[in-house]
């Protein structure tokens, strides 16, 4: 069984420097209580690696504005000015993936693989630096496995083993993204009794969550 | 009409019946619009949906039912909520019948420019590599000209979104084909002369013979 720790402390877990795995798309389906934490406690250095950067003042847009990161991997800033600011004043390096081949990047770093063929960014700015493989006269780019210091999850249902369940289109990277972290930090709208989440209803298997943060207040 | 209504409704025609489509953040939302009457395809959103409909009425916003551009949606029956590792095997796996997406720049081999304007603006490319890449069709939906310059041009000169030659491509003003000979002029809009349309483009057109006026109708 897990034992419910707060915001606060999911926050504490994480030290400076340290490379974070956010769930999150334009801040739905993104832990907002561990991001207020880490705010909070003034965290410095992250590596953020989530789809994007949400909006300025919302999700984790906060850890942009705070000035808690210093790198961030991502597939798209567009929607928060003030990344794209701090990024061409030199205080944040950004590097942008195409949002499939970032996924994919997580997957492989969560299960165990040496990387991905994707055809995605032949030809472009995409490919610098990467082989290209020859797959039967197709060719394809080799994106590397991706994993990070942590991974922070919003879930919307947790149970005491911390199996995970997810709403709509909350989910996006959340389920992904629980394998490629050394600690996996969940943070549920709700936690119910084992067995109130039925077997097929698991999105993520609670063997893959580390801590669980409490319910909201 | 306005140059988006002209081209939201001539990209319309292009849906097809039970297909699965997916309409990039900007004018490419607005074709949703104007889905021809008998004709049901089900758009994917690349955050994890299919089947999302308008959105809801003030009040009854889901905080996790949103589209790709952070926008609140709703879900008709039969829709469907997935991870983005899913959404992006859609996409890339060939199991999507269609995209729309805008554009800053397309060539005369009928190549993509999207993303970023080197200096100036740099979003990110988000989905539309990968949409690029894997869609079976792809529409680009965007001005003719921005700021009175050509967006058609004969070589690109922002960096490009993928190598892969899009389907179509639909203006206020035109339908132009990428094909292996170059630019086809297919189609004007209601009331352009065919000389407009070349004044207004930068790479080298060749003109159908059998040019038509866009099939929309010009409802004030």
């Amino acid at each position: 069984m897990q034992k419910a720790i707060t915001a606060k402390e999911a926050a504490a877990l994480v030290p400076d420097g340290a490379s974070v795995m956010i769930g999150g798309f334009m801040g739905v389906g993104t832990p907002h209580r561990i991001i207020d934490a880490l705010v909070a406690r003034g965290a410095r250095g992250l590596t953020v690696i989530a789809n994007d950067t949400a909006f300025p003042a919302i999700g984790i847009g906060k850890l942009i504005d705070a000035g808690c990161a210093s790198r961030v991997i991502a597939s798209h800033i567009g929607t928060n000015p003030i990344t794209q600011k701090k990024m061409i004043a030199g205080e944040i390096t950004v590097e942008l993936v195409p949002q499939g081949t970032l996924i994919e990047r997580i997957r492989a770093g969560g299960s165990g693989l040496g990387g991905v063929l994707t055809p995605t960014g032949l030809g472009t700015v995409v490919e610098d630096g990467k082989p290209v493989i020859d797959v039967d006269g197709v060719k394809f780019l080799l994106e590397k496995p991706l994993r990070a210091d942590f991974a922070l999850l919003h879930a919307h249902d947790a149970d005491y083993n911390g199996n995970l369940t997810y709403r709509l289109t909350a989910a996006n990277f959340n389920p992904i993204i629980a394998f490629a972290a050394e600690v996996t930090i969940a943070e549920p709208l709700q936690i119910v009794p084992v067995g109130v989440i039925p077997p097929d209803a698991v999105r993520t298997p609670g063997v893959l969550v580390d801590h669980l943060v409490e319910r909201p207040h | 009409m306005d140059a988006k209504e002209i081209i939201a409704r001539r990209v319309a025609l292009e849906l097809r019946n039970n297909t699965l489509v997916n309409l990039g953040i900007g004018l490419p939302t607005f074709v949703a619009h104007y889905v021809p009457a008998g004709i049901s395809v089900a758009f994917q959103s690349e955050n994890g949906i299919i089947g999302f409909g308008a959105p809801p009425p003030n009040g009854m916003e889901n905080p996790h039912l949103t589209d790709a551009g952070g926008g609140f949606i709703s879900a008709l029956p039969g829709a469907i909520s997935f991870d983005s590792a899913v959404s992006f095997a859609l996409i890339r796996g060939g199991h999507l019948d269609m995209t729309v997406l805008g554009g800053l720049q397309v060539d005369q081999q009928g190549r993509l420019a999207n993303w970023m304007v080197p200096g100036k603006i740099v979003p990110g490319m988000g989905g539309a590599m990968d949409l690029v890449v894997g869609a079976k069709r792809v529409i680009i939906a965007m001005q003719h000209t921005a700021k009175g310059r050509p967006k058609i041009v004969e070589k690109l000169t922002l960096p490009p979104t993928a190598m892969r030659r899009v389907s179509l491509v639909v203006t206020e003003l035109a339908v132009i084909e990428p094909t292996d000979e170059g630019l086809v002029l297919r189609e004007r809009a209601p009331g352009v002369a065919t000389d407009e349309i070349v004044a207004a483009t930068a790479a080298k057109l060749l003109i159908a013979d059998d040019i038509r006026e866009m099939p929309i109708r010009c409802a004030a």
